[in-house]
């Protein structure tokens, strides 16, 4: 066990050997991880290993084959739909594309799930609101719509609702994604305040190895369904694992193949010639 | 043969798991009934479902009362009993062609509307967000839309009877001849409010439910790409325009005691 895990008492986040399937395909085969309360978890690996699945799974809008998932010691996947919305109300998540209301205006955004979920009065919800895109540093834009805002100002006012509630746990799905350099430090900066200031556990989805080592307490990786390393970002960087090395490293070719699987090359070429005769 | 058999087998699964979601949406979308916070998002709904299909509704109510009419003369009055022009028209409209058109015309400028929107929805996670803040989209968007195409379908349907038969009496009455208190005292007499226009409302109702419902399921259903929703799209027209002329036929078996 290593430092991070250890000086923990208590656990936000529990999951316990968890398959799940979608179709035929494997997504999880019996994967362990753990987020300590007040931290920064990155949950790492490359595209296509499930790790939005492994949010869905957290927040409870996917159900596990086997395995537990367990939230603040409630076992998500056997909570009633009415208790599920209830748990989630102390959960934020942001998502890769955003997802703002394109309806609302930044301001109505914000303010939705304190207008739904408080009886607060509306100047109350005013301050509240001006409060959060403070934060994000989007006051003068409240009155704009979702449309008008470049990518990194739609993913901070999707933070900023995110946070509206004060959750006590943040999840991020791939909060840098198709970024530019300025906006990307501003997220980073925010993740880590937003951790420091309010103590907000957060779970961050990626596959930027830069941005993510340097603000995780702790990291995981994911790859063909299972957690194959895990430990502090400078303890990681130096495993001796040839997956993690590849991955870490960006090796196009290793333990995770370059090529889909197909059949052999020249077979394929070769078969393709013999049926030309069809059209000339 | 084997395996066409196999395949009959699979599409019958297929097509009961379908209908097992809907049902299962449509049954947790209803008891969600819009509670009075609610209702700002129930009337928005009427308005973008109901009054913005007030237009086409009432101008295609109008031309096909007066088409009605045009043809109707000219039957009727080879045996001289043009005075029967209102009667028959009205009942044709009330009991007939005013549901089944206007839930055709419904389908397609509101049903389509909804799939397209819900999917969206989908697509962009807002769904999904919604459902993370602790918001149910059952009830949020799948709820007051379920209810609006309840309300609005029959009023939209009484509509266009009421034109066409004003459109009817335009082109019989003013235009061709027909005198005025035989048009209108005939359908006086002939139509009655319980076994002819209750009935028409009551198809209403039931297309109004099928196309809401069909509308909602395919956006909520749809694969988030564009082409699944543009699929969903297509299918929420042609489903509820097959199931408003199939519903109507069984519909008329039974309540008209045939």
């Amino acid at each position: 066990m290593n430092d991070v895990l250890k000086d923990t008492r208590d656990d936000h986040v529990v999951i316990r050997d968890v398959t799940f399937r979608r179709g035929q395909r494997k997504i999880f085969d019996g994967v362990d991880l753990t987020v300590p309360r007040g931290k920064i978890v990155a949950i790492m690996g490359p595209s296509g290993t499930g790790k939005t699945t492994l949010l869905r799974l957290i927040g409870g809008q996917l159900k596990p084959d086997t395995g537990v998932v367990e939230v603040d010691g409630r076992r998500i996947p056997q909570l009633t739909r009415s208790e599920l919305f209830e748990v989630r109300k102390s959960m934020g998540m942001l998502f890769q594309s955003g997802a703002l209301f394109t309806d609302l205006s930044v301001f109505d955004n914000v303010a939705f799930p304190l207008r739904i979920h408080t009886d607060l009065p509306e100047d109350m919800i005013r301050d509240l609101v001006l409060i959060k895109l403070q934060s994000v540093g989007l006051r003068g834009a409240s009155q704009l719509f979702p449309s008008e805002l470049s990518g990194g100002m739609n993913r901070r006012v999707a933070l900023a609702r995110a946070i509206a509630l004060d959750p006590g746990l943040i999840m991020y799905d791939e909060p840098f994604a198709g970024l530019d350099p300025i906006a990307m430090g501003v997220i980073v900066q925010l993740i880590k305040t937003l951790n420091q200031v309010f103590g907000m556990t957060s779970i961050i989805v990626s596959h930027d190895i830069h941005e993510t080592a340097s603000i995780a307490d702790l990291i995981y990786v994911i790859s063909d369904g299972k957690v194959i390393g895990s430990g502090a970002p400078q303890d990681l960087m130096q495993s001796e694992a040839p997956k993690i090395q590849q991955f870490i490293k960006g090796i196009p070719d290793g333990p995770v193949p370059f090529h889909y699987p197909a059949a052999d090359f020249e077979e394929e070429i070769m078969a393709g010639q013999e049926q030309r005769g069809w059209f000339g | 043969m084997l395996s066409a058999l196999r395949n009959l087998g699979q599409f019958s699964l297929d097509l009961l798991e379908v209908l097992g979601r809907a049902g299962s949406l449509w049954w947790q979308a209803i008891w969600r009934r819009p509670r009075l916070a609610n209702a700002p998002l129930l009337i928005r709904q009427i308005y973008q479902l109901g009054v913005l299909s007030v237009v086409i509704t009432v101008l295609s109510g109008f031309s096909i009362g007066a088409v009605l009419a045009l043809q109707g003369y000219n039957q009727l009055v080879k045996y001289g009993s043009e005075s029967a022009l209102g009667l028959g028209v009205a009942l044709v409209l009330v009991m007939e062609i005013g549901p089944v058109v206007a839930g055709l015309l419904f389908a397609g400028r509101a049903g389509s509307a909804v799939t397209a929107e819900i999917g969206l929805m989908k697509a962009t996670e807002q769904l999904s967000s919604m459902e993370m803040m602790g918001v149910d989209p059952l009830q949020r968007i799948v709820a007051p839309r379920l209810w609006a195409g309840f309300i609005a379908m029959p009023i939209l349907a009484l509509m266009f009877s009421v034109v066409g038969i004003w459109g009817s009496s335009l082109v019989g009455v003013d235009w061709l001849g027909v005198y005025e208190g035989a048009f209108w005292s005939a359908m006086q007499d002939g139509v009655d409010f319980k076994s002819h226009v209750l009935k028409g409302i009551v198809k209403s109702v039931v297309f109004g439910l099928v196309v809401t419902w069909i509308a909602v399921f395919q956006g909520y259903d749809t694969a988030p790409t564009s082409e699944g929703i543009a699929a969903a799209t297509t299918r929420t027209v042609v489903y509820s325009s097959v199931a408003v002329l199939i519903l109507d036929f069984f519909l008329t078996l039974v309540m008209f005691n045939f």
